[in-house]
């Protein structure tokens, strides 16, 4: 139980309510229950849980869902709405200065992710074709400086750098040297520091005011805990933060600290780490989120990465294929590629609807590395071999699975899938319409 | 203190004027503890004594100690087991006044701390080789650095091994800490495979007559299934190259870290076999609770504390002095 992630345990709680036509008010108070222990599992923080749960159960008892005829949807909309809500309503966006440079200042806890997450920003900004600057004005952690060149460097964007002098005149000299150089937004990496350790929330103050910036952006790590509520309240009375960015949501942290934030801050979360690498940034949707906790699925995000991953040509291409049935492992190889494009494997099985709760995928560790492996053995085979599978006997498996480091076991259950996978395409695709057997899903297990 | 009980230590009761001078140290050690737990105090400590105080003891008592508790990031689970710990000796020892329970929490919580306490292994054999793992950013290469400050300052031969060649500038983070320090570091170029980083580090260590050896690693986060499977392979590459065990091998948790920490410790602990926990920034958290989560759920120790940003501020973790430094009571 102490493992389960906050959005399993609230589908288990809201299965027992599906399908209810009466809830009586100790129903509810059975759920709210649940709840309250998820979120508080889930690091929330436990004021927030307090007032969440009153809210929920005041409309949950209402008239609202009692004369529903649907009572335990009524429970599972209103949750999702205020969880919504909790969250921060609709998607905001970076505050940008009418008048460039737009000055956007990095603020956090030590190993936050401010310097990632920086980079991860100015590449997303140059991307959509602003001239970003990177400022490294953390002087104090060792090597902090040439972490942003390395980074700076990966993504193309300069990096200012003066050493380690005051970190006031680096910034107010990276302003000026924006303003020759003419880039139009500038990022500042500070060093990470404590809330409560006043000397270097000075230091914030005083680069604050000296370079008035546009967006005062406070990092927070998504396993925080219950503290995530003083940190964002300290920050936010002192440096009068413009929004939040929520790190490392990619681990199994039930990230609870992003339902804190807002509603201690009033500030809006307005993106979130993803990944280690530098394209792991996004923008944050309240509603989707709210939806994905819920195990109501992620489908937008699935959509929009599909969208950007996937050539749109090239996808027409492959539906005919698939029609015909003519799909080969060069196909598919092709699609793996494709895929492997969109993001780690698990985050897309999360986005799916019903699949973060799926039987078949529970303990089941959808890692990329099985991907590899199938994308291995394909590249080991011939042009011909890709193409008429058929022709691969024994004596071929077994240099196929030498060549790429597998076992013929593994290059046998590539092959049977395979060749259930086009029966099933020729089913969809041939006149008589037979049973659905086991899909492409299944070569990921 | 700790190294010359292995190594060349001949002398085992240091002379008077060393003796004193190891007790106001040790009284100053007391004292960053104290000023570190200082927040701790303020929100835990202080809200334990304020419903604590002048009430009888009832179920509500009990509710208000658990919302306490949870607030701390203590973890419902550890929170209710607690509590019911509490109710239990309150009803069996007729308590019934609340002060007097306060004592009993404490003794709970210090009960509960020492099922698994233990300090850093003794050395038995040169080089003693430390790992430490954890996620990004929890504090890893800081605590590498201060405790080789602290081996050096006991006159051991530090080598430190720069296992994450991932980061941008990792390497040269651990670098700038062996300048600091005074130590050598053994690195490869960014990118390069940190087995092969850990391997040459064992053989250089045995070389050159280290006595400690700290391998860095990189920040993973415990979901990423390949990247664990590559701190397996590390760890299995230096069991291998070093004919035995490691000494120790660490798990670093940020202190603000809520109830993922369980996750990080399970996972980890699959991964590699960790001997202890070194828990950090703990002087930037009103919580730390979840050092009692840690203990009650996974038999994992805390060995180290770190409650400042100076060398000497990373402290061996002792149940006793840490309640004490905790609840204000005399020490021992």
């Amino acid at each position: 139980m102490a493992f389960q992630n906050l959005s399993s345990r609230l589908q288990d709680t809201m299965r027992k309510l599906r399908g209810k036509g009466r809830l009586s008010e100790k129903d509810v108070d059975e759920v709210l229950r649940e709840i309250r222990l998820a979120l508080l599992e889930a690091d929330v923080n436990y004021k927030v849980v307090r007032d969440f749960i009153a809210q929920v159960k005041e409309r949950a008892t209402g008239h609202e869902v009692l004369s529903s005829l649907t009572p335990g949807q009524q429970v599972i909309r209103i949750v999702n709405e205020e969880l919504t809500q909790l969250m921060g309503g609709t998607q905001t966006k970076l505050t940008m200065s009418s008048k460039p440079p737009t000055v956007i200042m990095m603020v956090g806890l030590q190993g936050a992710g401010k310097t990632t997450t920086g980079s991860k920003l100015a590449r997303m900004l140059k991307s959509q074709g602003h001239r970003p600057l990177l400022v490294a004005a953390d002087i104090y952690r060792p090597a902090a400086i040439k972490q942003l060149q390395v980074l700076g460097e990966q993504i193309e964007v300069p990096v200012f750098s003066m050493g380690e002098q005051n970190p006031v005149d680096i910034a107010k000299a990276a302003l000026s040297h924006a303003q020759s150089r003419n880039n139009d937004v500038v990022i500042i990496d500070t060093a990470g520091r404590l809330h409560v350790d006043q000397e270097l929330m000075d230091e914030l103050v005083q680069i604050k005011e000296a370079v008035n910036p546009a967006e005062t952006l406070l990092v927070v790590d998504a396993m925080t805990g219950q503290d995530a509520v003083n940190v964002s309240q300290s920050f936010n009375e002192q440096l009068e933060i413009g929004g939040v960015i929520l790190t490392k949501l990619d681990g199994d942290a039930r990230g609870g600290a992003a339902l804190s934030v807002k509603a201690v801050t009033g500030k809006p979360i307005k993106f979130v780490g993803v990944s280690e690498k530098m394209d792991g940034l996004e923008p944050f949707h309240p509603d989707r989120m709210a939806s994905r906790i819920l195990g109501m699925g992620d489908v937008l995000t699935l959509i929009e990465k599909a969208a950007s991953a996937v050539d749109q040509e090239q996808a027409e291409k492959m539906a005919a294929k698939l029609m015909e049935a003519e799909f080969t492992l060069e196909d598919f190889q092709e699609q793996l590629a494709q895929m492997k494009q969109m993001g780690p494997i698990d985050q897309l099985i999360g986005m799916i609807p019903g699949m973060s709760n799926a039987k078949q995928l529970q303990g089941l560790e959808v890692d990329d590395g099985h991907l590899r492996k199938i994308e291995a053995i394909i590249q080991s085979m011939t042009p011909e071999e890709r193409r008429k599978p058929e022709l691969i006997g024994g004596s071929r498996r077994r240099r196929i699975a030498q060549g790429s480091g597998t076992r013929v076991q593994d290059v046998n259950r590539l092959l049977k899938q395979f060749n259930q996978t086009k029966q099933m395409l020729k089913q969809f695709s041939g006149p008589q319409k037979g049973r659905r057997k086991k899909g492409m899903f299944s070569l990921f297990q | 203190m700790f190294w010359k009980k292995m190594f060349g230590a001949k002398d085992n009761t240091p002379p008077v004027e060393e003796q004193i001078v190891e007790e106001q140290k040790e009284q100053g050690f007391f004292q960053k503890l104290v000023s570190g737990l200082e927040k701790t105090k303020q929100s835990f400590v202080h809200q334990v004594e304020r419903i604590m105080t002048g009430r009888k003891v009832d179920e509500e008592l009990f509710e208000e100690l658990e919302e306490i508790l949870i607030q701390a990031d203590c973890g419902v689970h550890t929170s209710l087991f607690l509590v019911d710990q509490l109710r239990e000796r309150a009803r069996a020892e007729k308590i019934t006044e609340a002060e007097e329970l306060q004592a009993v929490l404490v003794e709970e919580i210090v009960d509960l701390l020492q099922k698994n306490a233990s300090p850093l292994r003794t050395p038995t054999e040169k080089p003693y080789v430390i790992m430490v793992v954890g996620v990004n950013g929890a504090g890893k290469t800081t605590t590498i650095g201060k405790l080789a400050y602290r081996f050096k300052q006991e006159n051991a031969k530090v080598l430190l091994a720069a296992g994450d060649t991932f980061r941008a500038g990792a390497i040269e983070q651990l670098q700038v800490w062996g300048n600091r320090v005074g130590v050598e570091v053994i690195a490869h170029q960014e990118g390069a495979d940190p087995a092969a980083v850990a391997y040459d580090a064992i053989n250089a260590a045995k070389a050159r007559g280290s006595d400690v050896l700290i391998l860095d690693t990189a920040g993973r986060l415990q979901t990423k299934v390949n990247l664990m499977s590559e701190l397996s392979k590390v760890h299995r590459v230096v069991t291998r190259e070093l004919g035995r065990d490691l000494d120790e091998i660490l798990l670093v948790v940020d202190a603000t870290t809520g109830q993922n920490a369980l996750s990080q410790g399970k996972i980890f602990k699959e991964a590699v076999p960790l001997t202890g926990i070194a828990l950090t920034k703990l002087d930037g958290t009103a919580k730390g609770g979840i050092v009692l989560a840690l203990a009650n759920e996974l038999d994992l120790a805390v060995k180290l504390v770190g409650v400042g940003e100076q060398y000497e501020d990373l402290q061996d973790f002792d149940p006793s002095v840490f309640a004490a430094a905790l609840f204000g009571t005399a020490k021992q």
